[in-house]
């Protein structure tokens, strides 16, 4: 059964020049001890997406349609205080800077300490033994004498570490990572990847990893959604959207990303931007710099489509009627 | 004719080139708590030669001291030690003022942060016509024509030139430092991490756009970077950096195809695979040691799966070995195979 239920999220963002829908529409489910990645670009709404899983959504910012379900149970209504005792206890969550999500005036064992026993019902010395258990798993050398110093005692890539043991602290049943790796050094991402990877293997745990890096998507997700303009464009597993895409998005996305082992003289150009939240075409959003872009794809909002294989793609020309129509 | 027209002189060479930077605390500090100075080795003795019309990548983690290398070669740092060579003179001991000029406007940067780096009170035409001022190369209508044709080169309209850069996205104020930079008709410049800050899509324009330019003006980059997939596609020959110093410079299909120095190896199953091939990448184990405590002998041997007694002892030198040179002991003796 799915873990996280996501259908039909809406969120707006009212402002003085009228109301901007920077989430529309979107849709996805993550199954126990699977990753989803969320991907897409600056602005594509993958942040908000799991900024309103989790309840942080800052205002004006707001979920004005869909619903959110964590294990069966909705959890989009709940008010401020039962958001509160979600967050940490059932989803864990892991963002870029590692130095802002970690309280500079406490000891790191301060900080595990008091997550674990608001969540857990363990006395002070047990959650301390077990914060030094947590800092050994993610790889901490010698945590006993580690659990006591203070964040900036850290390295960039041993307080993200930090970090991922707060957010696994409560064993809860889902993870939002949002851009983990962005901040870290190519050699330190790939260790935080691996670490990543094989916790949520070992505990059954369900990941968002939200980020702009198909790299990191390719070695760590199970599946991917592909984000633009605040919808999603393409939904299948990993492996299919990088070697096979079908939305002419990602195809485009996919061409442009340099790859070693590849020589190419030019990479793959898609014309024009990503249009801003106030300027959303009608139809199909990505309408405007498509070269297939049909009459149909400026009247209609396309769905997401089967496309004969695995994944599905918010695009016409899956739709068996794109044949015959001009 | 001399027998060095076959490989032409190089634009731009650096020769045992270091810059220290002073990071102790204040002096009653140091002497109330009996601190000695502490001197950061950000580079510390890089040699290298850029060809005209090559590109050449510095590649390496962060603190590495790429970046200052790319200062000393535009000479916004002075060197420590060593020299930075431009067209056959020294940058840091050009005589007069008027030659000083000369060879300035040849060189130019970019830099990483296209919303630091372009002063947000100007219009976009005054930013890009102010080397023109700068070096007294064009004034009045000619200068406006040289900048209007400057926008539209860097895939901008004319019209561009009236706007704030707060009016555009992060690609376009890229295009409006590359057309700054490119105003003075430089031969030589630096790029650093130009795209890092950009969506892989419009990193994909702008990457192009530095190719075609490249190829009309017959450019010379120094590029610097981290992406390792973006140097493989723009560079002609890599340098590889860790903790101040070059460790292996190979031509870039050289590097990619078979890397010498553990470290270029180690960089190299970092990055991520996008082919899909399952390939479980191993991650390099530990983390870069602070420049201001460098480790003894080789600096990478901490992590260095095959380093020995001599590795931890003796600071290998960057020798030639065939086309690629590479600064290590293992490679040297052949026990890495």
């Amino acid at each position: 059964m799915a873990i996280l239920e996501v259908r039909n999220l809406r969120v707006e963002i009212p402002t003085r020049r009228g109301t901007l829908v920077a989430i529309d529409d979107v849709s996805f489910a993550i199954a126990e001890g699977e990753v989803l990645g969320l991907v897409g670009e600056s602005g594509a709404g993958k942040s908000l997406t799991g900024a309103a899983v989790i309840g942080l959504l800052e205002p004006p910012c707001r979920v004005t349609r869909g619903e959110i379900r964590l294990g069966g149970r909705r959890i989009d209504g709940l008010g401020p205080e039962a958001m509160r005792r979600i967050r940490g206890k059932e989803i864990g969550a892991i963002f870029q800077d590692p130095l802002t999500s970690l309280n500079p005036l406490y000891t790191v064992g301060q900080q595990l300490v008091e997550t674990i026993t608001t969540h857990l019902a363990l006395t002070a010395t047990q959650a301390r033994t077990r914060a030094v258990e947590l800092l050994a798993e993610v790889g901490i050398p010698s945590p006993e004498q580690r659990v006591d110093a203070y964040p900036h005692q850290f390295s960039g890539g041993m307080r993200q570490r930090v970090v991922i043991a707060l957010a696994l602290c409560a064993n809860p049943r889902l993870v939002i990572a949002d851009e983990p790796t962005t901040a870290l050094d190519v050699s330190i991402q790939a260790q935080i990847i691996a670490l990543l990877k094989r916790l949520c293997r070992d505990h059954g745990t369900a990941v968002l990893l939200v980020t702009h890096d198909m790299g990191v998507i390719a070695e760590t997700a199970n599946r991917v959604a592909v984000m633009y303009a605040g919808r999603i464009a393409e939904l299948g597993p990993v492996r299919e959207v990088v070697k096979a895409p079908r939305h002419p998005y990602t195809e485009g996305l996919m061409g442009s990303i340099p790859a070693v082992g590849h020589a190419y003289e030019r990479l793959t150009q898609i014309p024009g931007t990503m249009p801003r939240l106030n300027a959303i075409p009608p139809g199909c959003a990505f309408r405007p710099r498509c070269e297939l872009a049909r009459a149909r794809c400026t009247a209609e909002r396309p769905e997401l489509l089967a496309t004969g294989g695995p994944s599905r793609a918010a695009c016409w020309r899956h739709d068996p009627a794109w044949g015959e129509a001009p | 004719m001399s027998p060095e027209t076959a490989t032409p002189r190089p634009l731009v060479e650096a020769r045992g080139l270091a810059r220290h930077f002073d990071v102790s605390a204040g002096w009653l500090q140091r002497a109330l708590n009996r601190e000695p100075r502490l001197t950061l080795r950000a580079v510390d003795g890089v040699d290298f030669a850029i060809a005209p019309g090559e590109t050449f990548s510095l590649v390496g983690e962060s603190g590495c001291g790429k970046s200052t290398v790319g200062r000393l070669a535009v000479g916004l740092y002075r060197p420590t030690r060593g020299s930075v060579l431009f067209d056959g003179a020294d940058l840091g001991s050009l005589p007069t003022r008027a030659e000083r000029a000369r060879t300035r406007r040849r060189l130019q940067m970019i830099f990483q942060d296209p919303y630091a780096s372009l002063n947000p009170r100007w219009r976009v035409r005054e930013i890009v016509a102010e080397p023109l001022k700068a070096f007294g190369l064009a004034r009045g209508r000619e200068a406006r024509e040289r900048v209007a044709e400057l926008l539209v080169q860097v895939g901008l309209s004319p019209e561009d030139g009236g706007k704030y850069p707060h009016e555009f996205s992060g690609g376009q104020r890229q295009r409006i430092s590359i057309a700054r930079a490119l105003s003075s008709g430089p031969e030589f410049l630096v790029c650093d991490e130009p795209t890092s800050a950009l969506d892989v899509s419009v990193q994909a324009q702008i990457l192009n756009l530095m190719k075609d330019l490249q190829a009309e003006r017959r450019l010379t980059y120094l590029f610097i970077s981290h992406n390792l997939a973006v140097v493989h596609h723009m560079s002609d020959r890599v340098g590889i950096m860790y903790l101040g110093r070059l460790v292996e410079v190979s031509p870039a299909r050289e590097l990619f195809r078979a890397p010498l120095h553990p470290y270029t190896r180690l960089l190299l199953e970092t990055i991520p695979d996008l082919d899909m091939s399952g390939r479980e990448r191993r991650p390099v184990q530990g983390e870069v040691p602070s420049p201001i405590h460098p480790p003894p002998g080789c600096p990478f041997h901490p992590r260095c799966p095959w380093a020995d007694a001599r590795c931890r002892a003796e600071l290998p030198r960057l020798l030639p070995r065939g086309a690629p040179a590479v600064a290590c002991h293992g490679v040297e003796e052949g026990r890495l195979g």
